[in-house]
């Protein structure tokens, strides 16, 4: 690589290969222990001598401004010689070429689980099902790309790093590894994120490597993935093969699902969550509402020369839900039982609890059963059939598609931690009585914009007493908040939600203590409402909690001699009891099927959800409607194509395309509340809820719509041209 | 450098003159020589409206637009939209009806709503639906957005 001629380019300061990088940040191996035996090789943060990916960056130019950058990196020259690639699924479990010879194979990890006995049910099931589904390769297209600015202090050897992230405070511990600053000398600092949905969680080796180029330069240094560099570099996700069985009664009884799914996931196992997790997730959640006994599943996760693919929203769920619903829809038909009816029979009853599913997950409370019934109604199931029957008669193809679902929220150290990843499963709130009577709220959970600081703010005022005007919410900074894991896995309102409600319930018994000493009154005849401490059995107001404050910070020397105050409070909280909280939902849509163009029309799409404790109606509506949203774009629009030889075909929005407002339903969101036990705030999560059972609700629809014309779609996106194909028409 | 233009334009009330690169598109101009950075990138493809200002009275695409072709327009931004309370009911219904999440959509969105708000058309919600076609938002799911526009166009319902 000759980089002489764009070091002297106008504006450059800079320009750096890996080997520099190098010098400055230590490869890492995505690998976690409790994935038994995935494998994956270091990774530098910039390509050392070997490119393994179009979008594996090979050389960095540091310059003024973004276009003297970008115009010296055109005058780059590099000599490449290009060694055979693989980049279908198939290719690469066999073997050929091996990607990285070392590790000896493909595969980066596999996993195989059986109950044992299903072969026999097999065997002797009245109805055995069986079909293959493929998922194409998605990304998550954030409004605004990654930004990162890493600014390196010499004379403190501290690192303050601007940097659009989920994770603040692994973030922090990455920095401080890799390149070897202290920890406490490492400071990240999250502000407004546009959009992250587990895009921003990942370690990305550009942004390490800007890290390390701003050590090494002792200066300010800038990245901001433009599009194009996102849709090249930002994780894929999804890219699934598999082939799912299912065993009936002729009764309608579901009695074993068997799996057995490849997964391609790029060059390298993405740092430091794995790219194991979607697929492991895949395996632990089909099936997951029903009451059969019998499992077994394959897994392979497997290396190909396409961009990595990591944790994406909902994560396993849309795969996992689509396998399952999809073969459930086709054992009702092949049964000749209404889908609703059979599911109806065959989810475990809402009084089965604790449950325990063949593949070992534990259930604290579901309501499957009343969802399904809350479903039926608010879509009206029965006149919806009728009406799409009589459609039917005059041509026009309608269907209804039903997805039933479980949702990993809330993780215990159990997803992570046991597996040596220094990821913390446990937040922590510090609340903090300001001497106006105003309230500041620090929390380890970030915000993206799905509305944490609403949410908190919410929470610590009612724990507190005051109105929701008095409190500031301050996140994202490791400078400033408690420790903790940040926004992932639908975690932040019930992790997070409960740190601030229990340093809510302290807060509001100091300030009692305050109050008690200054009125020479009883505590317990005390109480806080309105920004006010009260009479507790008269709500009489005793004295403001501007006074509180006052006494509290500016004349304590008012107070007895023996007594301090203590008006910040800190708590964490770690789910503990459950490996997972498990959420459920069952979502509906209705289609319409163009057999001439193959155009799918969404009508209209429903979705009944149980998330224990909802904390703001509005914002659990909305992050159901936009996840939906991104669900439906998985399931019509988005993939990521490669050609054969692993260059990206289509990395700009006008090619990728991705659901606009024009072609979106409206979306009717029905909550039902069981509250988790394990908290006092009972709230489980629902980030996530929508994009995991989206995909299967529309490919049933569809498949409904299209079932008379003897036809079925099984391969995600259902673009136009696929379901033309189907219909035998292209 | 020496390519430079002198390029003299009228941005939220104010004319600004400045010598400015044909290659600098509108937006990049906002943001880095005016510090108006309530304009946003998304693609810089024309497609996801991110960028949307508003010159001479029609909303474009700020990233399709090189400065240079500003000389003698008319600009407006969010900023300035937003100062001159044109859009205050709007931006009234999106907060209410939380109509934006991350919000790196909504500069964009608020303008190509407005342009539809301003024809005084009594808009359904596949008309407003339709305007807003051409700007992306990754958070909200639209709808939204939509009952937002909606109550603007309508009032409340
Ligand atoms: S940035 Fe201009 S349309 Fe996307
Ligand atoms: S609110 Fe995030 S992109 Fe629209």
């Amino acid at each position: 690589m000759d980089l002489s001629k764009a070091q002297a380019a106008p504006g450059v300061i800079a320009v750096v290969d890996g080997r520099a990088v190098a010098e400055y940040c230590t490869p890492w191996v995505a690998v976690l222990a409790h994935l038994k035996g995935i494998k994956s090789p270091p990774q530098h943060a910039m390509a050392i001598e070997r490119a393994c990916w179009q979008g594996e960056a090979c050389a960095a130019v540091i310059a003024e401004s973004r276009s003297q950058a970008e115009d010296a990196v055109a005058l780059i020259e590099a000599e490449w010689e290009e060694l055979p690639v693989v980049v279908d699924m198939d290719a690469a479990l066999a073997g050929k070429p091996v990607i990285h010879p070392e590790l000896g194979d493909n595969i980066c990890f596999k996993r195989e689980y059986d109950t044992g006995g299903v072969d026999d049910v097999f065997a002797r099931a009245d109805v055995v099902v069986e079909e293959t589904f493929r998922f194409g390769r998605h990304t998550g297209v954030c409004l605004e790309g990654r930004a990162i600015l890493a600014d390196y202090n010499a004379g403190e050897h501290s690192l303050t790093v601007y940097h659009a992230t989920q994770a603040p405070h692994m973030m922090q511990d990455i920095f401080s590894r890799h390149l070897n600053i202290p920890e406490a000398n490492v400071r990240v600092i999250t502000k407004d994120v546009g959009g992250s949905f587990g895009i921003k969680v990942h370690v990305y080796p550009d942004e390490m490597a800007t890290a390390a180029i701003s050590v090494l330069l002792r200066r300010p240094v800038k990245f901001v993935a433009d599009r194009l560099e996102s849709f090249l570099s930002d994780i894929h996700a999804r890219e699934h093969k598999a082939r799912v069985r299912l065993a009936c009664s002729k009764g309608g009884e579901m009695l074993a699902f068997e799996l057995d799914d490849v997964t391609a996931i790029g060059p390298y196992s993405v740092y430091p969550r794995t790219s194991g997790i979607e697929g492991n997730q895949v395996v632990n959640l089909i099936g997951g509402p029903y009451k059969h006994q019998k499992y077994r599943a394959k897994l392979h996760v497997v290396f190909t020369n396409k961009n990595v693919t990591c944790q994406y929203r909902a994560v396993g769920h849309p795969i996992a839900v689509a396998l399952t619903e999809g073969i459930v829809d086709i054992a009702a038909q092949k049964l000749g039982i209404d889908p609703a009816e059979f599911r109806r029979r065959n989810l475990i009853a809402d009084d089965a609890y604790p449950y325990t599913s063949p593949v070992g997950l534990k259930f604290e409370k579901l309501s499957h059963q009343r969802t399904l019934a809350k479903l039926l109604d608010i879509m009206r199931y029965t006149e919806l059939r009728a009406e799409q029957a009589r459609l039917r008669k005059t041509g026009v193809h309608r269907g209804i598609g039903l997805a039933a679902m479980i949702e990993v929220t809330n993780p215990s150290p159990a997803f992570y931690g046991v597996g040596g990843a220094r990821i913390s499963a446990q937040d922590g709130a510090t609340l903090r009585l300001e001497p106006t009577g105003m309230l500041t709220v620090l929390c380890s959970v970030t915000e993206q914009g799905q509305g944490t600081e609403a949410i908190f703010a919410q929470i610590a005022a009612s724990a507190v007493g005051v109105t929701l005007d008095k409190v500031r919410c301050m996140t994202g900074d490791t400078g400033v908040t408690p420790y903790g894991g940040g926004t992932w896995a639908s975690r932040g309102a019930g992790i997070g939600g409960e740190a601030v409600l229990q340093a809510g319930r302290a807060l509001r018994s100091n300030i009692l203590d305050v109050a008690a000493a200054l009125l020479k009154l009883d505590k317990a005849e005390l109480d806080i409402a309105g920004n006010a401490v009260v009479n507790r059995l008269t709500q009489e107001a005793k004295l403001p909690l501007a006074e509180v404050g006052r006494v509290a910070y500016f004349r304590p020397d008012t107070l007895p001699m023996d007594f301090q105050s203590e008006l910040t409070v800190t708590r964490h909280y770690t789910p503990r009891q459950y490996g997972f909280t498990f959420t459920n939902g069952m979502q509906a849509a209705l289609v319409e099927v163009d057999p001439a163009t193959g155009f799918v029309s969404l009508l209209r799409h429903w979705c009944v959800e149980d998330s224990g404790t909802v904390i703001n109606p509005m914002l659990a509506d909305e992050q159901l409607r936009g996840g939906i949203v991104q669900g439906i774009g998985g399931a019509l629009y988005e993939e990521c194509i490669y050609g054969p030889d692993g260059q990206l075909m289509n990395g700009s929005l006008a090619d990728y395309l991705v659901p606009m407002a024009g072609e979106m339903p409206d979306i009717v969101c029905v909550h039902l509340e069981t509250p988790t036990q394990q908290s006092q705030l009972g709230a489980k999560g629902i980030g996530e809820a929508g994009t995991a059972g989206a995909p299967a609700a529309i490919m049933n629809a569809i498949n409904d719509a299209l079932a008379p014309l003897g036809a079925r779609v099984t391969q995600m996106p259902f673009t136009p041209e696929r379901i033309l194909k189907a219909l035998g028409k292209v | 450098m020496e390519l430079a233009r002198e390029t003299t334009l009228t941005v939220n009330g104010q004319r600004v003159a400045r010598r400015i690169e044909p290659r600098m598109h509108l937006v990049d101009f906002l943001r880095e020589e005016l510090g108006l950075t309530g304009s946003h990138l998304g693609c810089e493809h024309g497609v996801c409206g991110a960028c949307t200002v508003r010159v001479n009275g029609d909303i474009v695409r700020g990233c399709l637009m090189l400065a240079v072709q500003a000389d003698g327009c008319t600009v407006e931004t969010i900023e300035g939209l937003t100062d001159s309370k044109e859009l205050a009911p709007l931006q009234k219904a999106f907060h209410e009806r939380n109509a934006l999440q991350c919000g790196f959509c909504t500069p964009g969105m608020l303008l190509a709503a407005q342009d539809l708000i301003r024809t005084g058309k009594k808009a359904s919600r596949e008309e407003i639906r339709a305007h807003i076609s051409g700007n992306y938002c990754r958070c909200t799911g639209y709808q939204a957005i939509v009952d937002a526009i909606e109550e603007v166009i309508h009032g409340p319902r």
